[in-house]
């Protein structure tokens, strides 16, 4: 009982700070939102025993992909008077579209959820080191190693492309 | 809920708040007597016997002076700047094992706020986000030279966090754990990982210096070039718990080095003592281990002059993190020859 009060005052304000990313017209501030956000969903898996993913999404999302966005907003300096102005006709194509959007993701889980496995409480540890390092080396040894390729194709990209850009400037 | 858990939690959280902050505050002192010896000086020696006082007296000074917010500074972002740096520095203390058990009331209690399962990640996550302080700090003042110091802050961060956590992957090898307690108890009997991984605890060690802001790499408020970096517009209590987060930063980093290289709360012949003495005496181990390690830190700030910030960056990406992945490979190889997964 007290694990479900917990859930829903923290996934209240989950959503709270989530909507507080889009609506606050400070850029900055809505990155802070962010990172407050990043910060309640881990306290959303921590109810959930997942210990391990609540620290890995604050280390990488929180803690280094946060940084460098506001590192870059600070370096661009954005402010009011620098936001483009945009027309009722934009806003409104905006509205229609994220909407569509939402209602085939409605329609896509919907389904999802019976067919799912749903989290019960009680295997406390399910979300320890051991037992995800179990499974990602067995059962899943294959998306796992399919996902590093990707990350080091990325990676070699993103080399490549700042090397590419050097030698323009020489 | 068990009552006597609560009460005994909370006790340990107050009186490591406490000790966190004392120590902090006479880091200040013996810094400044420390540089004084080394540059021949007398150093502070006004208030009290041998100056003792002083650090309460800059205390009472910090809050005396003039609370200033700039006009054109972020209000909000400007007051929780300061406040979320000394968040970050106070909470890492929580999964510190400080000592043995101790007896008391006839209850067991455990020197260690919390044993988290996954400790190291823990204190990752808590470095990773320590950076929020300085740069928000740093922005919302609407100081060109603030700024700098901020942007220096957090590239110079992310750039060591890097590093460090690679050379901290060799010690969660060694010990199988990821628990600081775990890995505490793994170097029992002067087995410390000192001794199997020199050259990890060089690159943790080098990186440590880089997050806490220490000089040789305090470029963040590099003072000759920056005015006072990140905290150049802030004046009272507000710069104060910029100045004390940096030393409790300190001390963490150098618990944290004591627990991961130094076998923590161990001391050679330990096993001749037991119950309530072994525990005192462990966590007298644990403080001499971590005083020397700040009195390392010190030193190494009055011998070495400051690093340029490409050389910084050289540093960071082009030496230290080759070494680190290395030495991990080469740990990763020998564990699985020694436990036999070639034959």
């Amino acid at each position: 009982m007290t694990l479900q009060i917990l859930a829903i005052i923290l996934g209240s304000l989950t959503i709270g700070s989530a909507l507080m990313v889009v609506l606050s017209k400070h850029p900055i501030r809505s990155v802070i939102f962010l990172v407050i956000t990043f910060f309640f969903i881990s306290s959303l898996y921590i109810l959930m025993n997942a210990e391990f993913l609540a620290i890995v999404n604050i280390i990488v999302y929180a803690g280094a992909i946060m940084v460098l966005f506001l590192f870059v907003l600070m370096l661009l300096n954005l402010n009011k008077q620098a936001e483009p102005q945009t027309s009722l006709f934009t806003k409104l194509t905006g509205v229609l579209t994220a909407g569509t959007l939402f209602s085939v993701l409605i329609a896509a889980l919907k389904d999802s959820l019976v067919l799912g496995k749903t989290y019960t409480a009680g295997n406390s540890q399910i979300g320890l080191v051991e037992s995800l390092g179990n499974l990602l080396f067995s059962k899943y040894v294959v998306p796992f190693e399919v996902s590093s390729i990707l990350f080091i194709a990325a990676m070699v990209g993103a080399v490549l492309l700042a090397k590419r850009e050097k030698q323009i400037i020489d | 809920m068990d009552t006597g858990l609560l009460i005994e939690k909370s006790v340990l959280v107050v009186i490591l708040f406490l000790v966190s902050l004392g120590i902090a505050a006479y880091s200040t002192y013996f810094e400044r007597k420390l540089a004084a010896w080394i540059q021949d000086r007398v150093g502070p020696d006004r208030a009290g016997p041998f100056g003792i006082l002083q650090p309460i007296a800059d205390g009472t000074k910090m809050f005396l002076k003039e609370d200033f917010i700039p006009k054109n500074a972020d209000k909000w972002l400007f007051i929780i700047g300061p406040g979320i740096s000394m968040f970050t520095a106070l909470i890492t203390s929580a999964i510190i094992p400080w000592g043995t058990d101790l007896e008391l009331f006839g209850r067991t209690i455990s020197l260690q706020v919390t044993d988290f399962n996954i400790g190291i990640l823990y204190l990752f996550a808590v470095l990773s986000i320590s950076v929020y302080g300085i740069m928000i700090g740093g922005w919302a003042s609407n100081n060109k030279y603030s700024l700098y110091g901020a942007i220096r802050a957090s590239s110079q961060m992310i750039s060591y966090e890097l590093a460090m956590g690679i050379s901290a992957i060799t010690i969660i090898l060694m010990s199988g754990s990821l628990s600081l307690s775990e890995i505490v108890e793994k170097q029992h009997g002067m087995n410390w990982n000192i001794f199997y991984q020199p050259v990890a605890f060089l690159v943790f060690f080098v990186c440590s210096l880089a997050e806490t802001n220490r000089a040789p790499f305090d470029l963040p408020e590099c003072e000759n070039e920056l005015i006072g970096g990140y905290h150049t517009e802030y004046s009272s209590m507000k710069l104060g718990l910029f100045l004390f987060a940096e030393y409790i930063a300190m001390f963490i980093s150098s618990a944290i080095m004591a627990i991961m290289f130094f076998g923590g709360y161990n001391f050679p012949g330990m096993d001749a003592f037991s119950g309530n003495t072994l525990a005192i005496l462990s966590v007298l181990a644990f403080f001499t281990k971590t005083f020397i390690m700040i009195f390392v830190f010190m030193w190494i700030r009055w011998t070495i002059p400051r690093f340029r910030f490409d050389q910084l960056m050289h540093l960071g990406w082009k030496v230290l993190i080759p070494i680190a992945i290395v030495n991990m490979l080469i740990t990763g190889l020998v564990i699985a020859l020694n436990q036999g997964w070639f034959n």
